[in-house]
């Protein structure tokens, strides 16, 4: 039997840096082989886990139903896109009554806007109901996997950040600064102070 | 001097007690095997080495790794099939043998954890007592899917000691997300013959055919923490404690809908998405879960705003 091949992880990534993740690559040749997308800190990601608020749904199919869902977190808006292909989570879009905190775990997906913007937006493998408490969890685990994807841009032999060198203009400053604002949305008022806005 | 040197005098030095043997002869056999048939270097050595044993009518059990020459290893540390080693290990467990040629099956532990040890009938060894501690020379190593285990044979040399081990714990602990459960979760039916419990496809057992199967429990998952993503299997017991769900309440809710996907589908909407904290034996490239808990306690952002802010 042939060694099935290795799942991908689930990265975490908050919602700035994931919609800045417009460029989207192949390993291989091969058909079957996985996207990934490029996030700016110098990773790839072919499946993100999600923990926020869903806030809106809305059917915006023609024919059949295709559902759009804004799931916010601390520092953005991830857009997940459901329809057919997506039977349980268009049919959790179709009754769920937001606001309520959902878990995604999806795919990144890339479509090119008619002024040539590129948007990304999350296609759902499960959407699931979520609380609080594992909001905050994903908060300070996807300020840790950023601040880790950080540290290791000047690596010599990242060749993820040297591609997000070429392909995208943002400093991974920015992604330093969504990181702690995330994490000071959650941390009790206990006299913390915002930091100062860096100068660029 | 070339590799197959080297290999070919540590074959000579094991048979040179046992029968006229050339190094040069034993290096030119070698070498057909890896340069003109391209066998890799410790299968054509494998080869070799049968061919000697057959020369001397020796068994390989006979062999051993050259007197004193093995390493002392930590059982944690095994992972190679066919290897010579020496442990200083505890009798953890023994186990009921399921076959005569078995003398004694059981679990030995040392600082670094645990190895299933088998010691066969045939090589006639004084046996070992649950609780005691040895010095174990001579005991070649083995691997089935993924496991390693260690077998004893009629060249193991055993010395009991007077001490006692502090058994390590090879459990492992996984934290993350739960963000996916595969096929073969849920209600389940297993084969009912005896030592088999395989999971049956469609009714059939691969071993055994068509058979009446038994209804269990089980969760195949995939937690994640971000950096690697865990197969994690939950049993029965586990799969009951996260879930709520009995087993007897899966059975009825599979009776109500005539299809027992209800069940799976059920657990899924429980336990997807949610964070849990899992710790148990590996096995193969799963966890089996023997203990799990949900992650509800407070979450505490200072130390990560605290590496943010520095770096």
């Amino acid at each position: 039997m042939s060694q099935a091949p290795t799942r991908e992880v689930a990265k975490r990534v908050f919602a700035r840096e994931f919609n800045d993740a417009t460029f989207t690559f192949k390993e291989s040749d091969d058909e079957r082989a996985p996207n990934f997308a490029l996030l700016p800190t110098g990773d790839r990601a072919n499946r993100v886990f999600v923990v926020g608020t869903l806030t809106e749904t809305e059917d915006i199919g023609d024919e059949s139903e295709y559902w759009r869902g804004r799931v916010v977190g601390p520092t953005g808006t991830f857009f997940v896109y459901a329809g057919q292909y997506q039977p349980d989570a268009t049919a959790f879009l179709r009754d769920a009554e937001a606001p309520e905190y959902v878990a995604v775990v999806g795919k990144p997906s890339t479509f090119e806007t008619d002024d040539g913007n590129v948007n990304v937006s999350l296609r759902p493998e499960s959407i699931s109901a979520s609380d609080e408490n594992a909001r905050e969890r994903w908060i300070v685990e996807t300020a840790e996997r950023t601040l880790d994807r950080i540290e290791a841009f000047e690596d010599e032999t990242n060749e993820y950040a040297e591609m997000a060198r070429d392909e995208y203009d943002t400093a991974v400053e920015t992604y330093r600064r969504e990181a702690t604002a995330a994490l000071d949305s959650i941390v009790e008022d206990g006299g913390e102070t915002e930091e100062p806005e860096a100068t660029p | 001097m070339s590799d197959l040197r080297d290999h070919a005098e540590d074959i000579h030095e094991q048979f040179s007690d046992h029968i006229d043997i050339d190094v040069d002869d034993v290096e030119e056999r070698l070498n057909t095997l890896v340069d003109e048939y391209k066998v890799p270097l410790d299968e054509a050595r494998r080869s070799v080495t049968s061919h000697y044993l057959d020369e001397a009518g020796m068994e390989r059990d006979a062999l051993g790794g050259g007197s004193g020459s093995n390493d002392h290893v930590q059982v944690a540390d095994v992972d190679e099939d066919e290897q010579w080693i020496d442990v200083t290990a505890k009798v953890v467990d023994l186990w009921d043998a399921r076959s005569d040629a078995v003398a004694q099956v059981g679990l030995l532990g040392d600082e670094s954890g645990t190895i299933k040890f088998t010691a066969f009938a045939s090589s006639d060894l004084p046996k070992l007592e649950e609780g005691a501690v040895y010095a174990l020379g001579n005991l070649v190593t083995d691997e089935y899917q993924g496991d390693y285990s260690v077998k004893l044979n009629r060249t193991t040399t055993i010395e009991q000691l007077d001490e006692d081990i502090e058994v390590g714990d090879d459990s492992t602990t996984v934290e993350g997300a739960l963000v996916a459960m595969q096929s073969g979760s849920g209600l389940i039916k297993r084969c009912p013959e005896e030592d088999c419990t395989r999971v049956l496809q469609n009714g059939r057992c691969s071993e055994h055919g068509e058979v009446e199967g038994e209804f269990d429990l089980r969760i195949k998952g995939v937690v994640d923490d971000g950096i690697d993503a865990h197969e994690v299997i939950f049993d029965k017991e586990t799969t009951e404690a996260i879930t709520g769900i009995s087993l007897e309440e899966a059975k009825d809710m599979a009776m109500d809908a005539l299809d027992t996907t209800v069940v799976a589908d059920e657990i899924r909407d429980l336990v997807i998405g949610t964070y849990y904290r899992v710790s148990g034996p590996t096995f193969g490239r799963y966890v089996l879960a023997d203990d799990v808990e949900q992650l509800s306690e407070p979450v505490d952002a200072t130390a990560a705003l605290e590496r943010a802010r520095s770096m």
